[in-house]
């Protein structure tokens, strides 16, 4: 039981089991249904390769001295890293609150906050888990250079923490299934196509590189295929910090929401 | 010590509903205690509080001492809750729920299956440990909603009519569950419509109506308010009329079914002397209402016609 009489680190051993547990739960769900979860993105990432990489990218030529299909491969891993990680959070989080199983959550004494953390680490664990499965596939289609890492890794990660905590802040709100979608159709859609996942800002008319720079996409792709390419059209430390003021940011208005009972108490 | 005290308790929704209305109760430890009420009373936003479901709008909640505002989660760790809806994922087998259950209040695996094996096998769901939630039956969904809420072993169960839609074999070997449950220690609030069942099993009981306890007391007191009972008197030949009972109220069910109202302090010998002197024969004799249900609607009725009269 974890709880505030406890010691410390009983109370500590207490709630990673509680945190692991939802991350269980969460992987669990991921794998039962694998044909919702993995095979979709997976299959939409490859028809991405075979029409825009394979056939359509032989005609573009080169991008910012790249393979078009060099280029966009970043793009779709991390495109594909942001919709699961948020759609996996937003359903499972609004489904539970739907079914009422939300409520043996709720009841429990698990802090706020470390229940915020096991949904999005169950985002996270999907975002990364079909990234990893597109990014194998990227390899049938063309050879992806590592230039730096440690890039990869932190942007990656970052942005999953960011979307998944955008999921949960939606299905917080989310009263009915319609409202589960209409945030990533209309919002997270347009802004992830028009982040640069296709195409290099510097291909874009001067007056549209003002709108470019205000989507906060655009540096978390960027960002991140500068760990597979080296170069950047992004200010790199501009970058990271608003991936990190993103997760600061949403972190807390989640978990201001969570203690309110925002779309979770009467 | 108090497992549960509740202090000028008040919620009103956002729809304007005040359902509750300044709630002062406290329930022993070790208790059996109903919560009575007749539908909207109130009962279930109580529940909802005490497992912090429901955000209260004034008042303070204590169990077993711990202010829920300044030690939530401790005092949460003490309630197991069986809420009146189902609300697990239908989706899961029965084992993981139940040990996911005790994963949330961080028991570990090891643990948590030795004690899911304990509490399914004494529910009677060990056989079907491995099957879908969404494919048990309704009596079997309330057990399992029992097993789970008892994984940590709280100090405090909570249970917000388990039995409602439970055939009446699984209703009380239930029953006997509970009872056991209760003498280990355990202290146990239930809400139910089957007011046979409070009787049967609690020792206090409080009476909820319009958002106020209209009522609150030991079983036996609130019991001993009852003036009158009705027994119904199952005749061994036919009647055209209700016979002389001097004393008594007699009414005729049927031609073979006899109802007498009898008072505090009446005798029923003396129903049966004198029925036996106009010989008329008496096979089996039983109460026409549980008593708890009779003086449950009696107050529910007066609290009403008090409302009614304060507008």
């Amino acid at each position: 039981m974890a709880n505030a009489s406890m010691a410390p680190a009983s109370r500590a051993r207490a709630e990673w089991v509680g945190f692991s547990t939802i991350i269980i739960r969460e992987f669990n769900r991921i794998v039962r249904i694998w044909g919702q979860t993995i095979v979709p993105p997976v299959v939409t990432a490859t028809l991405y390769f075979v029409i825009f990489g394979s056939l359509i990218g032989k005609r573009v030529g080169q991008v910012d001295g790249y393979e078009y299909m060099q280029f966009i491969a970043p793009g779709l891993i991390m495109m594909t890293v942001i919709t699961n990680s948020y759609g996996n959070v937003v359903s499972s989080f609004f489904g539970a609150k739907f079914g009422k199983h939300l409520e043996e959550l709720l009841v429990s004494p698990l802090p706020n906050w470390l229940i915020l953390s096991g949904y999005v680490a169950g985002g996270m664990l999907r975002g990364l888990l079909v990234g990893f499965v597109v990014s194998l596939v990227a390899f049938f289609f063309t050879r992806l250079h590592v230039a730096h890492p440690v890039a990869i890794v932190s942007a990656v990660l970052l942005t999953s923490v960011v979307f998944a905590l955008g999921g949960f802040i939606n299905a917080l709100f989310a009263k009915n299934f319609d409202h589960i979608s209409w945030f990533p159709t209309f919002v997270l859609a347009p802004l992830t196509y028009l982040g640069g996942v296709f195409y290099s800002i510097n291909m874009l008319p001067p007056w549209a590189h003002v709108a470019a720079h205000a989507n906060p996409i655009l540096y978390m792709v960027s960002a991140f295929r500068y760990g597979f390419l080296g170069t950047t059209d992004v200010d790199l430390k501009l970058a990271y910090g608003i991936m990190i003021g993103a997760v600061t940011t949403m972190f807390a208005l989640a978990v201001t929401l969570l203690n309110r009972g925002t779309g979770i108490r009467d | 010590m108090q497992a549960l005290a509740l202090r000028q308790l008040t919620k009103v929704y956002k729809n304007g509903i005040k359902a509750l209305k300044g709630i002062d109760l406290e329930v022993a430890e070790g208790d059996f205690f109903a919560l009575l009420g007749p539908n909207g009373a109130g009962k279930t936003t109580v529940i909802g509080i005490v497992t912090s479901l429901v955000n209260k709008t004034s008042g303070a909640v204590e169990v077993f001492g711990h202010d829920m505002d300044r030690e939530l989660e401790t005092a949460k760790s003490c309630i197991g809750v069986v809420p009146q809806e189902v609300n697990f994922n239908m989706f899961e087998p029965v084992f993981t729920i139940v040990v996911n259950q005790a994963g949330f209040y961080g028991i570990p695996r090891t643990l948590a299956k030795q004690r899911a094996e304990k509490y399914l096998k004494q529910l009677q769901l060990w056989e079907r440990r491995n099957s879908i939630a969404r494919s048990l039956s309704g009596g079997m969904k309330r057990r399992l909603m029992i097993a789970r809420a008892l994984m940590h072993e709280p100090r405090l169960l909570i249970l917000d009519e388990p039995t409602a839609g439970v055939d009446i074999e699984i209703r009380r070997s239930m029953w006997e569950f509970l009872r056991e449950l209760n003498e280990q220690g355990t202290t146990i609030i239930l809400t139910t419509h089957y007011l046979e069942e409070a009787e049967n099993l609690c020792r206090n009981v409080a009476i909820i109506e319009g958002g106020r306890i209209i009522e609150r007391d030991s079983m036996v007191n609130v019991l001993r308010k009852l003036q009158t009972e009705i027994f119904v008197l199952n005749l061994g030949g036919s009647l055209a009329a209700a016979p002389e009972l001097p004393g008594f109220r007699a009414t005729l069910a049927d031609n073979h079914t006899l109802e007498v109202e009898v008072s505090k302090g009446q005798n029923l010998n003396e129903i049966f002397a004198r029925l036996s002197a106009q010989g008329i024969e008496v096979n089996s004799m039983r109460n026409k209402v549980n008593r708890l249900e009779e003086l449950f609607i009696r107050l529910v009725d007066v609290s009403a016609r008090a409302a009614v009269a304060e507008t």
